[in-house]
């Protein structure tokens, strides 16, 4: 009895110190001289601004990394070929990669006197200091999280639901369709969230490549850092909330689709029970 | 002939799956394909289905040569031995999946779906999903999704395989005369000689990607091609050259001059049937299988002294034909 309320002791403690805490701090300092300042800084130009690149950013970065994560997945799984082990491998390389390298790693590439930048920029493409750099900072950074959060599934549904539609007529895309997608369908979901939330909070490979203008390449992370410095506490803290808003509307949204999707079947067990 | 396999081999990598096989299976038969794992059965009835592609050979189904066709415009009808149920449909639309796909009218696929479920058992659970049936139910299931297209040949790979004993056994004989109803041409896998027995009009027996011997089962059983058939279609004793089963192996409690002295090691009783296992002199194993009135006659005893007589031998020739 003693060890268990020990064990949650320390659970709880250690949630508390490192999760609620800090969090909740941040909220009580935001609201700390009332709604006006907030109100001012919510509706700043600027955080506007670096609110809506945060969302464009993502909305680009998600799809792209979903699409290149369920194929990914399904050729590490289900093919084989030379320098499947290297692929896999490589995956998961913007894991250990620290997202400061990768932001010059970038620059090296797409930067002015880049290997690919000076072809770009004298066709007037910008890609670094620009929303093209700092899309592919984003994307690379998150690229990971569909494949990984796939690959388990497919390996664990093997191949015989696939094989059976086809002897029932069904094309390769119509069995992807009806078949492979609603069987994958929660690894999917569940690296979108994972990957949502690392591109609304990515910080380091995008500060590299962005230049940091207020108003043009600012995201909502930058945005946190640069009034920050500037001793704009109540904005940083605004937009730090605006930041974990998001976060829980993430979360909420996931645990919402599923209490949906998977409520007829909980119906029907409950049926089968009785 | 409904399938006609011609000299198909297969190999993964070293492994030869297939080595030139040819097989012919008549129309509304219904076939085992038996064999110890790989021995090539399994790839044989995928390799008929289209789901492997040989390496040499050809297949015609119904006359029609399909060796170049996907496994979508076979025609056939397969069963997996772990069911492959799509678990987020209901049995309902796991059944109708074959006829959505071909765009029949919802309302010829409903009745159909509603018949198939009738002819399988499943009426009423309709609107379950597989993870809420049992093995046996979800077996049945996927037998139902694969009649739905009506297919020209139905294919079943070890379908009994994760069932339990008692399930096995009934859907063996729901199978048997669910064939005699629906009479589709039938190919079976199965590693269960009692199964493939029990089932099959034919059997055919392979080992190592090879055809040992084609036939009815009784055939296969009085006639057995070579050694490797004769001891996989039944238990088998062996005497150097000689193979005797054990229910031809007589025990007398006298000896007369064509017998051996055995002693009993162990009896088991296994209701009508009971088994005997013997020690011969030499320190040789034999087995025999006597009824249950033989054995209260007799009054066998573990540690008793018998005396033993083939009333039936084997001998394989170097050709390995079947006795004359």
């Amino acid at each position: 009895m003693s060890s268990r309320l020990a064990l949650r002791t320390v659970a709880l403690g250690y949630l508390a110190l490192l999760l609620i805490l800090p969090i909740g701090l941040i909220f009580f300092r935001t609201f700390e001289d009332g709604f006006g300042p907030v109100w001012d800084a919510l509706t700043d130009p600027d955080t506007i601004h670096a609110l809506w690149l945060t969302i464009l950013i993502t909305l680009i970065a998600v799809p792209a990394n979903t699409i290149f994560g369920i194929a990914a997945a399904l050729m590490i799984v289900r093919q084989r070929f030379r320098g499947r082990t290297l692929l896999n491998a490589v995956i998961d390389l913007p894991f250990a990669l620290s997202p400061v390298v990768v932001g010059l790693a970038l620059i090296l590439v797409y930067g002015r006197t880049g290997w690919l930048g000076g072809w770009l920029n004298a066709n007037g493409i910008r890609v670094i200091f620009a929303l093209p750099g700092m899309v592919l900072a984003t994307i690379f950074v998150s690229l990971p999280f569909v494949v990984r959060e796939v690959v388990p599934v497919l390996r664990e549904i093997g191949t015989e639901q696939d094989e059976a539609a086809w002897t029932l007529g069904a094309s390769p895309f119509a069995t992807f369709r009806r078949v492979t997608l609603p069987a994958i369908r929660w690894g999917i979901t569940y690296g979108v969230v994972l990957t949502t939330a690392r591109c609304l909070g990515e910080f380091g490979a995008v500060s590299v490549v962005s230049g940091k203008l207020a108003g043009r390449t600012e995201t909502l992370t930058l945005r946190v850092e640069n009034e920050f410095q500037q001793f704009d506490l109540v904005g940083a803290y605004t937009a730090s909330v605006v930041l974990a808003i998001l976060a829980f509307a993430v979360v909420l949204a996931m645990n919402l689709f599923r209490r949906e999707t998977d409520g007829d079947r909980g119906a029907a067990r409950q049926q089968a029970v009785r | 002939m409904a399938i006609a396999v011609r000299r198909v081999s297969k190999r993964f990598g070293d492994f030869v799956a297939l080595d030139s096989v040819s097989l012919a299976i008549a129309g509304g038969s219904l076939t085992a394909l038996l064999g110890p794992s790989g021995s090539g059965k399994s790839t044989l009835l995928r390799v008929i289905a289209g789901l492997e592609t040989p390496d040499e050979g050809d297949v015609a189904i119904s006359g029609d040569d399909a060796t170049g066709l996907p496994p979508q415009k076979r025609g056939v009808g397969f069963v997996f031995q772990h069911y492959a149920a799509f678990k987020h449909m209901t049995v309902r639309d796991n059944v109708a999946f074959g006829l959505k796909i071909r765009k029949r009218p919802k309302q010829e696929i409903r009745s159909r779906v509603d018949e198939l479920l009738g002819l399988v058992q499943l009426d009423g659970l309709a609107d379950r999903y597989p993870s809420q049936l049992s093995g046996g139910q979800r077996q049945r299931m996927a037998l139902a999704r694969a009649l739905a297209v009506e297919p020209r040949v139905l294919l079943l790979d070890e379908p009994f395989g994760a069932l339990d004993a008692r399930v096995r056994k009934e859907l063996r004989t729901w199978l048997r005369r669910l064939h005699e109803e629906v009479h589709v041409t039938t190919v079976l896998v199965t590693h269960d000689q009692e199964e493939a027995m029990e089932v099959a009009d034919r059997v055919v027996v392979m080992n190592h990607g090879r055809i040992e011997q084609t036939g009815k089962p009784r055939d296969l059983y009085e006639h057995p091609a070579n050694e490797f058939v004769m001891s996989f279609v039944g238990p088998v004793n062996r005497f150097g050259e000689t193979y005797v089963r054990p229910h031809d192996l007589e025990l007398r409690l006298e000896s007369n001059g064509s017998t051996e002295e055995a002693m009993i090691e162990r009896v088991v009783h296994l209701g009508f049937e009971v088994r005997v296992e013997l020690v011969l002199p030499d320190g040789r194993r034999a087995l025999a299988q006597v009824t249950r009135d033989e054995a209260e006659q007799l009054d066998l005893d573990e540690g008793q002294i018998v005396f033993v007589r083939p009333n039936r031998t084997t001998v394989f020739s170097e050709a390995a034909t079947p006795p004359g």
